[in-house]
């Protein structure tokens, strides 16, 4: 690698360039008297070498240049830049462009352009440095000019400038502010970010204020210009100024603050704003009646010097911007206010009740760009009776992604009273009732609605449970996805609150019992008085190595890894045992189901392994029990799925798993061609056979080589031993060295990687009870709404398909578009489309099944991710196909089933 | 000095009857044409006698503007070109002219039937009326006639509210009707772009409040109607101005509200009477009473969320939303109409403090008159232009360039042309002005040697001239002419005769001083 890096270096240092542009010089001028661009050209097309070529520049830039030719001088230049390939002549054409556009009388709008054009396709640095030289002359002189596009220009370049890294300098800034009142939004929009680079390069730099003695921090007076800008005439300007507002964090508190300050006045009185009023009225403990004529009455006087209409600092920049009739404004200026309030508490607290008030906009993107906004700031904050009231008004909004986001930010809001608890949990049942299909995310929320407010759920548990000191109540129906919402709160409060269960009722814990187990991720152990604990009392504080169900875990494993020399009736029976406790495992432990899940399949494997092989048809010297072969065929099939399974259905898989998944594969091919070997006759289809599976024995080598010391003893650590033979004998005797090979290699440790997860996905619509069938007429398309949640999908707008099947066996695949996909987590997607149906014409209505397919393909493995370096010497053909090409789909949903009936068309 | 004189004939310091005379290099445009709400008598239309005092007014109006359908801006209109008589163009936006003969219509009825009035326009009338109107769109510019041209611009006070820009040569004047500068849901906010205009009408009903952010109100509404309706109870909202209605729908609908109860009473009176708002509201909860009364028999309460929406300033821009559109119009001259004289003074004191323009309030019946400052476009020849340009350098457009040439005001038009051209045209013979001088110096030596020493000293100094020596012993200097001849009476003081036409004053000045200072030694 080093002697190509070198080598490349000489080349580029020794490169004879030939010039070819003796042929050029027979181009026609159209100039028709000799002027000075003719004469260059013509000396420049003369120019044999690099170095005759710099000594004409160097000639020609001694002489003066007339303003009349200056533009074709600089044509002809350009035009030799583009071709040129030595660096050192372009160099020299940049710096004569600088030279040349100095000359007076000459607008160097029209070069501006290609300059910047340049500037891009450039490899050199001197040559760009000289270029950026040249550039801020050509700025430098644009300044003087009044054309828009030349300012435009202007801007732009300096913004370059500073995008190439140089260092602007602060003496711009005056200009820069001056063209903020430009009559082109373009230029304006230029104007503004500039300020805002030059804001963030000099932010403590004392600027004056004009008709005044004062001064203060350019950054303050830059935040005060931007805000200004919020309300341009543009929107384009307004949202670019919003945008970058949010970026000025070092901007003084006090001017931040300005920004939700308006001043109300009626009649040239002071009036109390809106939030003023909530605020005091909840302070003073009464509720806002709205009934009192003139609460909202002007107090006192307003000295009409005073007041400032047009204010030149910050005042109501960011009331302006979310009142503002463009969407895109109101999001930038909600993106900002964010971005600010997550800098400053104190901030955060006042904008609060802007950003409650953004919950009733009428776009959706707005409402919920401010519920995520206020999700992120929500550590800061802790929400007013008033305010939460508002908040919870959205959970009757009927898109689910706002309500989901809603329920989110809920998890981790800070309520202050006893009532918003018991305000949020009616609202959310209220949700619940209307909308069932939130029932986890209403679950969850509530979840830690609980456990951060145990004092506040405490008083209420009386009457959530509605229990009664003397009689008796009813026990309310464990079923109830109400009555669960109202346990996970109250359990996960009682987490922290140890007085809490005393006034729970004997149906409490019997509930508390089975929602520990059922719904376990919800339910936290408790310490109960009187009852068996269910868990040990440090359990709260365990790190997850210690979890007790972790360790089981690895017991299971280490036992069936330790007791693998047992008879095989013995192996197999624990095989069975440890499968069946991971099994469960998985289902109770929800973090630890990837992982149980993964290794259960992995013994899985092993054990229709060991079960092929114990088969009794392999003690039958003949090839003659042709039906006694179908188990072992059916378990290398499904020994082959599970493996692909293992492989593309889990996020967090590492390279030595894979490589464990891969030998199982090896195996189960080898398993393959055993039974084949013994149930055909004949030796012809074998030779193809067992060259593919040695093909692949070959590639598995190239692929894992560094993997290899740490599988001794395995299947392929023998079968790489006796390859030598292996290549040269018979495809039956291949078959045989594979049984004793495949019998004798011992049972590899799968090691687990940190974290595992499986890829679910859970269909929510259409949720496959409707008995109305969807009626369409045949021949025409139907369109089916369909709503699925994936989990740990990796990449999901290239692997998620939508599989349809009708009754007839037809199958339909859909790849929904990427943009159906939303990202509303980490590690979690939402799948929203539409799948157009289509039948010919049934006589009574039927089921059709939907469901999601994870859709792979092995070249995308992470294994043949290797391949590329491993055989960069080699000729790529060498790779089997078999290894490249293999296509499938996992189903990995359950299916739903959907009631439609074609109707024949009416003729 | 050329000048914009406006006359407001309603609204100059006054809410209602809005009615503004603009003249503007000399059109005359009439702005609005509404009737006032507070008056019964003659006072409730405009006093269009201001204009003439007998006649039709076709003669003295080249348009009538009409902002939007609201009756203070266009109440008085079938009086005013039926009753009175104007069969000039009328301008309005297409909503506005939709709906302004429903609320014409409506208003007439009022007046004729319910209160029995006589001597009131017809519905004949307003259909007469409405034929005038020629509908424009937004951003369109109409051309009135040849030199006047009008445009609207989106004000977003009502549906179909405009600003219109009308606009004379490079004269030009803003008139922005009501309008909003807070985007509503239905409304969006009134925009117009940088047009400089010599003078903004404005008007100033909220010249002294800043309002408060729209969504609390909105919020205290909703949840006001939510609770009603949830008790089982009706909802009665009084909606004053036509339009708020739709935006009351939009804000409902968005919140999935049913609210099958909800009735909309549309008041006759699309107009509030200013100031009083807390009579109104008295007015209208008694009537309240009543009407729930005997429609339902049922207890009801009166909730003052719903005023706000009459009380509170939406609609109309406040004093932040004025100051915002001035500094997008950046106007030289603001005139300010359509409110009250305190409000406005207030006002009319922080623009002159903020923006450093005049400012003026004029009461009805007073004219204001600005002085404007107009670029007269002059045609110019080619060739004259392309024969300055070859003399001087290269144009350059920020410097003046001094020019010779002849300006020609004819048929109302102005055209600078070379004085051959000018003369040809005009039909009159050239005059040439000759200046002629004599200077003195002392040379003892014969006539052509002082000629001979003249001409070396002048080729020397003049060296970019052609100094030329004729056979017939004269010097030329270009066309400046130098003869020597001797003193009658001394022989030793020669006499130079200097002779140049005007158009060479400078050279031939220049000359004559040189010559003054004598000639330098001769060194021959």
């Amino acid at each position: 690698m080093a002697a190509h890096l070198k080598k490349r270096v000489y080349e580029e240092f020794t490169k004879v360039v030939q010039q070819q542009h003796e042929d050029l010089s027979a181009k026609k001028l159209r100039l028709t008297k000799p002027s000075k661009s003719a004469a260059l050209h013509v000396d420049l097309c003369k120019a044999t070498s690099p170095a005759d070529a710099l000594q004409y520049l160097l000639q020609f830039a001694r002489k003066p240049v007339e303003v009349e030719s200056v533009e074709g001088v600089v044509r002809i230049l350009l035009e030799h830049y583009y071709k040129e390939n030595d660096a050192s002549v372009r160099l020299k054409i940049a710096s004569l462009l600088g030279l040349l556009s100095k000359t007076a009388g000459f607008s160097p709008d029209c070069i501006m352009d290609d300059a910047i054009n340049t500037l891009q396709n450039e490899k050199s640095h001197q040559v760009l440095a000289q270029l950026l030289d040249t550039l801020l002359v050509i700025g430098t002189k644009l300044t003087e000019n009044p054309s828009v596009r030349m300012r435009l220009v202007e801007v732009a370049c300096k913004l370059q400038l500073h995008e190439r890294g140089l260092k602007l300098q602060q003496a711009i800034y005056c200009q820069a502010c001056k063209l903020l009142a430009d009559d082109y939004e373009q230029v304006r929009s230029a104007a503004v970010q500039l300020i805002w680079v030059l804001s963030q390069l000099y932010p403590e730099s004392i600027v004056p204020i004009p008709s005044s003695n004062e001064e203060i921090r350019l950054v303050d007076d830059a935040f005060g210009k931007i805000c200004h800008m919020v309300s341009d005439g543009s929107w384009v300007v307004r949202v670019q100024a919003a945008k970058l507002l949010g970026s000025m964090q070092q901007v003084s508190s006090h001017f931040l603050e300005q920004t939700l300050d308006k001043k109300l006045m009626s009649d040239l009185r002071r009036k109390r704003t809106a939030h003023e009023r909530a605020k005091e009225l909840y302070s003073s403990g009464e509720f806002s009646s709205g009934r009192k004529w003139g609460d909202d009455a002007p107090k006192e006087e307003i000295d009409t010097g005073a007041v400032n209409l047009i204010e030149s600092g910050a005042c109501g920049a960011f009331v302006h911007g979310l009142e503002d009739e463009m969407y895109e404004v109101r999001i930038a200026a909600v993106e900002a206010l964010c971005m600010l309030a997550q800098s400053s508490p104190s901030f955060a607290e006042k904008c609060l009740d802007f950003l409650v008030d953004m919950f009733n906009d009428e776009i959706e993107e707005v409402r919920l760009q401010s519920i995520h906004t206020m999700r992120k700031i929500s550590n800061n904050i802790t929400l007013r009776e008033d305010q939460l009231d508002t908040v919870l008004a959205v959970l009757e909004d009927s898109s689910r992604d706002i309500r989901e986001a809603l329920h989110e930010l809920l998890c981790c809001t800070n309520v202050s009273t006893k009532e918003g608890i018991h305000l949020a949990l009616v609202e959310l049942l209220k949700n619940l009732t209307k909308y069932p299909t939130d029932r986890e995310s209403i679950w969850k929320c509530l979840k830690f609605l609980g456990s951060r407010h145990p004092t506040l759920v405490l008083p209420l548990v009386p009457e959530l449970l509605s229990t009664h000191p003397f009689f008796d109540t009813p026990e309310p129906d464990m079923d109830d996805p109400a009555y669960i919402a109202v346990l996970v709160l109250i359990f996960n409060a009682a987490k922290s609150c140890p007085t809490m269960p005393a006034l729970f009722s004997d149906h409490t814990f019997r509930h508390y019992a089975y929602l520990r187990d059922s719904l376990s991720h919800l339910v936290p152990a408790l310490r109960l008085p009187g009852r068996k604990l269910v868990s040990s009392p440090v359990s709260t504080s365990i790190t997850p190595n210690e979890d007790p169900s972790q360790q089981f875990l690895h017991q299971s494993l280490e036992r069936v890894y330790n007791l693998q020399h047992l008879d095989p009736q013995g192996v197999q029976e624990l095989l069975e045992f440890t499968i069946r406790d991971l099994q469960r495992l998985g289902e109770l432990q929800s973090e630890l189901a990837g992982m149980a899940d993964f290794t259960a399949t992995y013994l899985q494997c092993q054990l229709l392994l060991i079960k092929a092989l114990q088969e009794k048809l392999w003690n039958v010297a003949a090839p003659l029990y042709l039906k006694q072969n179908a188990l072992a065929s059916a378990a290398a099939k499904q020994i082959l799925e599970e493996t692909y399974k293992m492989e593309f259905m889990y996020s967090g898989v590492e390279s030595r798993q894979v490589v464990i998944i891969h030998h199982m594969r090896l195996q189960a091919k080898a398993l393959q061609l055993i039974v084949t070997a013994r149930t055909t006759r004949g030796a012809e289809p074998l030779f193809g056979m067992c060259e593919k599976f040695l093909q692949e024995v070959d590639s598995f080598q190239r692929c894992f080589i560094s993997e290899l010391p740490h599988m001794q003893g395995s299947f392929v650590d023998k079968l790489l031993d006796l390859m030598p033979r292996l290549v040269t004998s018979k495809p039956s005797e291949v078959v045989k060295i594979l049984q004793t090979t495949l019998r004798q290699s011992t049972f590899l440790h799968l090691p687990l990687p940190e974290q595992l997860h499986r890829a679910t996905a859970t269909i929510i619509e259409p949720t496959g009870e409707s008995d109305n069938p969807l009626r369409f007429t045949s021949g025409l398309v139907v369109a089916l709404d369909v709503d699925a949640t994936l989990e740990h999908v990796q990449d999901p707008q290239g692997t998620v398909k939508v599989q349809v099947l009708y009754p007839d066996g037809q199958a339909q695949l859909i790849h929904p578009k990427p943009a159906d996909f939303r990202n509303p987590g980490p590690g979690r997607h939402r799948l929203i489309t539409q799948v157009y149906l289509s039948h010919t014409a049934w006589t009574e209505p039927c089921q059709i099944e939907v469901r999601l397919l994870l859709a792979y393909n092995s070249s995308r493995s992470k294994a043949s991710a290797k391949i590329p370096k491993c055989t960069w010497s080699d000729s790529t053909e060498a790779l089997p196909l078999s290894e490249n090409g293999i296509e499938g789909t996992i189903p990995f949903s359950k299916p739903v089933k959907v009631y439609i009936m074609p109707k024949p068309a009416r003729r | 000095m050329p000048e914009i004189k406006v006359t407001p004939l309603g609204a100059g310091q006054d809410v209602g009857r809005s009615c503004i005379l603009v003249s503007i290099a000399g059109k005359n445009v009439m702005l609005d044409c509404g009737m006032h709400m507070g008056y019964n008598d003659d006072r409730r239309f405009p006093d269009f006698s201001y204009i003439t005092q007998n006649g039709r007014l076709t003669d003295f109006l080249d348009c009538v503007i009409i902002s939007h359908f609201h009756l203070d801006h266009c109440g008085a209109l079938p009086y005013f070109s039926e009753m009175v008589g104007y069969d000039g163009p009328i301008y309005m936006t297409h909503p506005t002219k939709a709906i302004c003969p429903i609320l014409l219509e409506d208003y007439r009825k009022i007046t004729v039937d319910k209160k029995g009035e006589t001597n009131f326009f017809t519905s004949q009338m307003i259909k007469d009326c409405m034929k005038k109107v020629v509908a424009v769109h937004l951003h369109q510019t109409v051309q009135v006639d040849e030199e006047l041209e009008i445009k609207a611009y989106y004000a977003g006070h009502v549906l179909g509210a405009a600003m219109f820009q009308i606009k004379v040569g490079c004269e030009s004047v803003v008139y922005t009707g009501d309008y909003n500068m807070t985007p509503d849901r239905h409304l969006g906010a009134a925009w117009i772009d940088k047009c400089r205009p010599n003078l903004l009408i404005s008007e100033s009903t909220y010249a002294t409040t800043i309002r408060d952010s729209k969504r609390c109100r909105e919020r205290d509404f909703l949840k006001k109607v939510h609770e009603t309706v949830e008790r089982g109870g009706k909802v009665l909202i009084p909606v004053f101005a036509l339009g708020r209605a739709q935006e009351l729908c939009i804000l409902l609908e968005t919140f999935w509200l049913c609210l099958q109860p909800l009735e909309c009473f549309m008041q006759d009176n699309p107009f509030r009477s200013s100031g009083n708002g807390q009579g109104m509201k008295k007015t209208w909860s008694s009537c309240q009473a009543t009407v729930c009364k005997e429609l339902w028999g049922i207890r009801f309460s009166v909730d003052n969320a719903s005023w706000k929406w009459k009380d509170d300033k939406y609609a109309h821009a406040d004093a932040k939303g004025i100051m915002q559109l001035i500094r997008q119009a950046e106007p030289q001259n603001v005139l300010l109409v359509h409110g009250e004289a305190k409000k406005m003074e207030f006002l009319k004191q922080k623009i002159e403090q903020e923006f450093h323009v005049n400012c003026y309030m004029p009461a009805n019946g007073e004219t204001t008159t600005i002085f404007t400052n107009p670029s007269i476009p002059v045609d110019i020849s080619l060739g004259l232009l392309k024969r300055e340009t070859a003399i001087g350098l290269l144009p350059d457009v920020k410097k003046p360039k001094l020019m010779h040439g002849t300006l020609i005001m004819k048929d109302n038009s102005f055209r600078l042309v070379s004085p051959e051209q000018a003369l040809k045209e005009l039909g009159l013979a050239e005059h040439q002005l000759r200046f002629t001088c004599r200077v003195h110096i002392q040379d003892p030596r014969k006539e052509h040697e002082t000629v001979l020493r003249v001409y070396n000293h002048l080729k020397a100094v003049l060296k970019d001239y052609s100094v030329q020596h004729l056979p017939d012993g004269s010097i030329t200097v270009e066309s400046i002419l130098i003869q020597a001849t001797a003193h009658s009476e001394d022989q030793g003081t020669k006499v130079l005769l200097v002779s140049w036409t005007y158009q060479d004053e400078e050279l031939g000045s220049y000359l004559t001083s040189l010559l003054k200072k004598g000639l330098p030694q001769s060194t021959s």
